[in-house]
């Protein structure tokens, strides 16, 4: 009985509860992303290039790390991703220099190697579609997400754009305020909205993949190594067993 | 062959005593034969300590202690350095599992009555490896230069500041600069990866020593040295080597199994090992909105953040670490384990574990009001579970008991009249229920019940 206290008072010490990541009070759509979908990947990458490299870079990986992880030859890469003059070898750098990027955009895009890291899959998956027209902005979007965000949409032929509706509720001070419900698309895309948001899943996808490359490889290597530990606790613990039958 | 290493091992012995402090700390070291559990934390620390070392040292091989550089440097030993990854998630869960390892085997000194005579000063050396330890985690966090890493330092040096008089200056000398800077990396890297880890070494090894000197405690807080055969033997102890080698490394297989679940499948533990916003480059115009320790400063943090002037939250903060030194002066029972000490003790053990572990989450969260006032409640039990400890060293009068909770509860609810205002007047009553009950459970249960009894202390140790 006290044995059961004890391993109780051990875990409670240990449990530090696990938490998601809260937002800004926005509800965040889950992401489901799969890294180890290389289709996905490899269209997440295609679009990365094609919309997100112009302005952001990803500076921490390398075209050839990408070809390698996502079944790629150097060629497909060099022939399909690399829009500059770019060697296989060099990192996701961009062209647009920050201080230009100041002048035109008001502030320097981030790079992105890290970003599906530090803010999560969820909020990059909603941030990107919810881009809604408003005349007061410079590229006349705003981000319900991120409010006041100076990025334009850079996906907007494939999506189109959208409204943002409103809704008058009472609030617990007995006022109405505008809530949001929902975004409503009022010039259509190239894609329907479920291609809209596969496409984006698919961008999410390589960006969670970007943020951590070796999480392709890490748990399988961890499956190998926690399954060696495991036989060499069943030898460790018939070894203690058999030192300790005299001790009583 | 035999023959040769035996002939080696005199050439050695007459010239360095290698088999007498193999029997002293190994073969013949008598340790009582009844570890529990809890008996495992003090070898996986030093596993721990090892690892650390280990993977520190290659991480230092690419690592650049460069504000310009630093941040791109983890990202550089993440993807570009072979196995990088796996050196980096060593290190960063190592320093976890160092505090969970560390705290579970304080917690069982607590258990047992390990810092009780004589083995005061393995406990103060014990408590000056803790402050090293924590010393060596906060700097070492500043060395990947994310956003956390920069703001948490900035809001830890800034707490020195807060000392009147020379505290600036003191902040500024610390920093090597008005602000953390470069020339705060540099310095924080050289005592990461040089001083605090010799004393740490150093400290250990003192440690032992002392742990040697005085004999293991156990479960049953009996001392098998009282208790010997006609070699001058231990009845109730057996040789460290080999039954306890290979006990522990037992222990260590299940412990690698869960650090290994740990570093491969979650290495970021949802933000708590790793935090999110480190992987944001450190910027010096732009604060985090949320700045939180990492997880195991957490519990000292919600005290210094209890109290709103900045110089008594440090001397909180300060005295909820310091406090434990006294430790083997504050709770003088002679009953060491807490197997023969009364409900009451067992009871007050049980919460102060969970304040602590309230303590820590509160850290975690941001600082509403309710989040604010628990964090006041909670201190002032971390505080008060001292007192009852004191208290509870011998038996007291039924007067004694009353005027204790008259007085304690009368300064709680005194600083109570001075913080509370017009609005929070509600919370504070309400929340006063906690350290009230607390006290009204530990001194006047005593008054009306035997639960303060302690036990006979058996003469031989069980199992």
């Amino acid at each position: 009985m006290s044995r059961i206290i004890y391993v109780i008072l051990g875990w409670a010490l240990l449990g530090v509860g696990a938490q998601a990541a809260g937002g800004h009070g926005v509800h965040l759509d889950h992401a489901p992303v799969d890294i180890q979908n290389k289709a996905s990947l490899q269209r997440g990458a295609k679009y990365f290039v094609n919309y997100c490299l112009s302005c952001h870079s990803a500076k921490y990986s390398r075209f050839s790390r990408v070809a390698t992880d996502l079944d790629l030859t150097d060629r497909q890469v060099e022939e399909n991703l690399i829009f500059t003059d770019a060697k296989i070898r060099d990192p996701m750098n961009v062209a647009l220099r920050p201080e230009d990027a100041r002048v035109w955009l008001g502030t320097a895009p981030p790079d992105l190697s890290l970003e599906a890291r530090a803010r999560g899959a969820d909020w990059v998956y909603t941030y990107l579609r919810s881009f809604y027209l408003d005349d007061s902005r410079p590229f006349g979007v705003n981000n319900l997400v991120l409010p006041n965000a100076s990025m334009p949409h850079a996906l907007w032929k494939l999506q189109g754009w959208q409204e943002a509706k409103y809704k008058a509720e009472r609030g617990p001070d007995g006022h109405e305020h505008p809530a949001f419900e929902g975004f409503e698309l009022v010039t259509p895309g190239e894609m329907s909205p479920k291609e809209y948001d596969r496409a984006v899943l698919d961008l999410v996808n390589f960006l969670v993949y970007l943020g951590e490359p070796a999480q392709l490889q890490r748990k399988t290597i961890g499956v190998w190594v926690i399954a060696y530990l495991l036989i060499f606790f069943v030898i460790a613990y018939f070894l203690k067993k058999e030192y300790w039958k005299d001790v009583h | 062959m035999n023959r040769a290493l035996t002939n080696l091992l005199g050439w050695i012995d007459a010239r360095f005593p290698l088999t007498k402090l193999w029997d002293e700390h190994l073969a013949k070291y008598y340790a009582p034969k009844n570890f529990n559990f809890w008996y495992y934390f003090g070898s996986l620390a030093l596993l721990v300590l090892v690892i650390q070392i280990f993977s520190g040292i290659f991480l230092t091989m690419n690592y650049k202690p460069d504000a310009e550089l630093a941040f791109g440097s983890v990202e550089y030993i993440m993807r570009d350095v072979n196995w990088g990854w796996l050196i980096r998630y060593m290190h960063s869960t190592g320093a976890s599992a160092f505090f969970i390892v560390v705290y579970l085997h304080m917690f069982r000194a607590l258990m047992y009555g390990s810092f009780k005579k004589p083995r005061e000063l393995l406990w103060l050396f014990g408590m000056v490896i803790y402050l090293a330890l924590m010393a060596e985690a906060f700097m070492g966090y500043l060395l990947p230069w994310g956003q956390m890493s920069y703001w948490g330092a900035q809001v830890i040096v800034n707490l020195f500041g807060a000392i009147p008089g020379f505290g600036p200056d003191l902040a500024v000398w610390i920093r090597g600069d008005y602000v953390i800077s470069d020339a705060t990396l540099n310095r924080f890297f050289a005592l990461h990866v040089a001083a605090v880890p010799l004393v740490l070494v150093f400290l250990v090894i003192a440690h032992i020593m002392a742990l040697h000197e005085v004999g293991s405690n156990n479960p049953d807080g009996i001392e098998i040295k009282k208790n010997k055969d006609a070699n001058g033997i231990p009845v109730d102890g057996i040789p460290f080597h080999p039954y306890y080698t290979v006990k522990d490394i037992m222990g260590v297989a299940v412990f690698l199994i869960l650090f290994a679940i740990a570093m491969f499948f979650i290495p970021e533990m949802g933000g708590y090992f790793l935090e999110h916003a480190n992987f944001i480059p450190a910027n010096p115009l732009a604060t985090p909105e949320h700045i939180a320790p990492v997880w195991y400063f957490t519990p000292f943090y919600t005290v210094l953040r209890a109290v709103p002037d900045p110089f008594f939250g440090v001397v909180a903060m300060g005295s909820a670490v310091a406090v434990l030194f006294f430790l083997p002066w504050i709770d003088r029972n002679p009953v060491k384990s807490m197997r023969y000490r009364s409900t009451l003790h067992k009871l007050n053990l049980i919460l102060f574990a969970i304040v602590f572990i309230v303590l820590g989450i509160l850290g975690t969260k941001p600082a509403t009001p309710l989040m604010g006032e628990m964090a006041v409640r909670f201190s002032e039990v971390y505080f008060l579970f001292f007192f009852v400890l004191w208290y509870s060293s011998r038996t007291r009068s039924n007067g004694f008991s009353l005027l204790l909770f008259v007085l304690l509860l009368g300064i709680v609810t005194a600083y109570d009249f001075v913080r509370a205002t017009d609005i929070t007047m509600n919370l504070v009553s309400i929340s006063w229920l906690i350290p009230a009950l607390y006290l009204a459970i530990m001194l006047l249960l005593p008054i009306f019940t035997d639960l303060d009894n302690d036990r006979p202390v058996p003469e031989r140790v069980t199992s």
